[in-house]
């Protein structure tokens, strides 16, 4: 019989985000037949009663297993691919996999310097020999325009913004969005002009005056609208961006592509998660065996140049 | 190919001794500037800039400025800059001015390589602490700025491969456009500005093949709306760059007053790349040597640099 720690324990190295493989090993490495009946018997999570008298694994559970096994392995790529070809492989999955993905698209093309986005842009040419632009053709939607021209997009990188042309700018987006019809948003010529070409020091000086005109923030007026609430966030308040997705990876009901970002941004993003004091407590008690220790060393090492 | 002539070996400190010379005390020798700099190539221009400073602590490029003068200065500033700082400089006065000169920012962007176009945006901001696209931007409006930013944004594949059911599709789409002129511009404006070179020739023959006519044929004529004015010089330089060219030269020339910035640009900006074929397409149209129309039609110092850029004999 097994223990009903045991049962419990092998549940546990399943239920965060990694597998606990000391456990398991130390479980199952242990465990005689008649034990590991009742182990199967015991994890309803895993296992159900067939009709012929055995206790068969859940195909769900098959899946969800792969994912949790693969999460190490994801981040260990990740990590060693060179930021071009890794940043051009999570925008080509990303147009790949659909408009829940799009967001992956507008963070790399929003949060990587200048020269970085150009480097994912020549890496994506090696690759799959097609411009990035022209893969988004791909895209039926509305999102298009907006995707492609921040993908494009080699925005100056210098101090010195005019604040006067900020405000006006600001006053354009502000009456995009509450003049105008809100579903034509993406359409909006100079919105998307004024996000995609714009320096992100002006952008920011332009987020400012949003606050100081409209006593509201930008990303909150922008509350709902998907991208380009990301756009915008990315642009002016990455930290806050990142914050969400970290949030939403760790929360009960995240789906698996929340799970995802987790590695993504923990791996993509580890100097300026440190730099900006980010304390991985939220996040490290769901996280289980060397899934989590790549992760947390990660942020522990994110400040080695 | 290339008009320039240049030796292969230089010294780059006696040809900035040549120039201190040229403009030291009263006056300036023009023919000894362009004796040295209209036979250096981009490499040895720099280098030339870079003895000229340290032997004299003065920018070369600066001198030449308050030496020379009109068209011939122009010329002489332009021809003097690396290529990607000319582009840029090119691009911001074609921007900056009170009607854009729109043809000169798609001539830009659609006759460099893609690498060469990256190497323009950057020199653009070093210089002018704006983006390419943000200066495009801001100075036009409508499909037409659509278009422009577009164009100057692409980073365009640079390979071989032809996907020839693409090619279908969009000749057909180009078709129904130009057919109709009831331009889709946001189709016109996706195929023109995502598409390798290559894939783009492939749709260009594509619509040759079915239509019996080239595509520039078909949007010929009428000047038409702005959008139109930039779309005909956009398929044009895509298509057949050195054509392009070689009507840019003609239409320079034969104006009543020739149009120096134009003549100056191309010469300039193609005399190390292909105004040699683009000469023999001018004369197999005009039946006239290129160098002779432009001889006939420019004077002094300016006319001599164009005439020794566009391969001269000394």
């Amino acid at each position: 019989m097994a223990l009903p720690v045991d049962i419990e324990a092998l549940d546990k190295a399943f239920s965060g985000i990694g597998v606990d493989e000391k456990s398991l090993i130390s479980i199952l490495t242990n465990s005689n037949e008649e034990h590991k009946i009742s182990l199967r018997k015991g994890s309803s999570k895993l296992f159900i009663e067939d009709e012929n008298g055995f206790e068969r694994w859940d195909q769900s559970s098959i899946k969800i297993l792969k994912h949790q096994f693969n999460r190490f392995r994801d981040a260990v790529v990740l990590s060693l691919l060179h930021p071009w070809e890794r940043d051009a492989r999570l925008i080509e999955k990303a147009i790949r996999k659909g408009p829940k993905h799009y967001n992956v698209i507008v963070e790399v093309a929003c949060t990587r310097s200048s020269d970085q986005l150009l480097g994912a842009r020549k890496a994506y040419h090696s690759l799959f020999h097609h411009s990035i632009e022209e893969h988004l053709t791909h895209i039926k939607g509305r999102e298009r325009k907006l995707l492609v021209a921040l993908v494009s997009a080699y925005r100056y990188e210098g101090t010195g913004v005019n604040e006067d042309v900020a405000k006006s700018e600001a006053q354009i987006l502000y009456e995009a969005i509450n003049n105008g019809d809100k579903n034509k948003l993406l359409d909006h010529e100079d919105a998307i002009m004024i996000l995609a070409t714009r320096s992100k020091q002006h952008l920011q000086a332009l987020y400012r005056h949003y606050s100081q005109s409209y006593g509201k923030t930008l990303a909150q007026d922008l509350e709902g609208e998907g991208i380009l609430k990301d756009t915008v966030e990315c642009l002016c308040t990455p930290q806050t961006y990142f914050t969400r997705v970290l949030e939403a990876a760790v929360k009960e009901d995240a789906d698996e592509e929340s799970k995802r970002a987790l590695t993504r941004v923990i791996v993509t993003q580890k100097e300026q998660l440190v730099q900006e004091g980010f304390v991985p407590n939220k996040i490290q008690d769901i996280l289980l065996g060397l899934y989590k220790d790549f992760l947390l060393a990660s942020i522990a090492s994110g400040d080695i140049k | 190919m290339a008009t320039l002539i240049a030796p292969e070996h230089t010294s780059a400190v006696e040809d900035a001794e040549k120039l201190q010379k040229a403009c030291k005390g009263w006056g300036t020798d023009e023919k000894a500037i362009i004796s040295v700099l209209g036979h250096r190539n981009a490499v040895q221009r720099k280098q030339i800039r870079l003895a000229y400073e340290d032997l004299y602590q003065e920018d070369l490029i600066k001198r030449l400025e308050s030496e020379l003068s009109g068209d011939f200065e122009k010329a002489v500033y332009r021809w003097i800059l690396d290529p990607a700082d000319r582009d840029a400089v090119l691009a911001n006065v074609a921007i900056k001015k009170l009607s854009p000169d729109h043809h000169v920012i798609v001539e830009i962007s659609c006759t460099r390589s893609p690498e060469e176009l990256l190497a323009v945006r950057r020199a653009y901001q070093a210089r002018y602490k704006h983006s390419l696209e943000e200066d495009v931007a801001a100075h036009t409006k409508g499909d037409t700025r659509k278009l422009l930013v577009a164009l100057v944004s692409a980073f365009r594949y640079d390979g071989e491969e032809i996907n020839t059911r693409v090619a279908n599709s969009e000749a057909k789409i180009l078709h129904e456009a130009v057919k109709d002129k009831e331009f889709n511009h946001e189709e016109i404006i996706r195929i023109l500005s995502t598409r390798s070179k290559m894939q783009l020739m492939a749709t260009f023959n594509r619509y040759r093949d079915d239509h019996g006519t080239t595509i520039t044929k078909n949007l010929e004529g009428d000047s038409g709306d702005e959008f139109l004015k930039t779309l005909r010089p956009t398929i044009r330089c895509l298509n057949d760059p050195k054509k392009y060219f070689e009507k840019v030269l003609r239409n320079s020339i034969r104006r009543v007053g020739t149009d120096e910035d134009a003549l100056t640009r191309v010469i300039v900006t193609r005399a190390e790349k292909d105004l040699k074929d683009v000469k023999e397409l001018y004369y197999k149209r005009n039946s006239v040597p290129l160098d002779q129309a432009v001889a006939k039609d420019t004077t002094g110092d300016y006319k001599a640099l164009l005439l020794t850029l566009l391969g001269k004999e000394d």
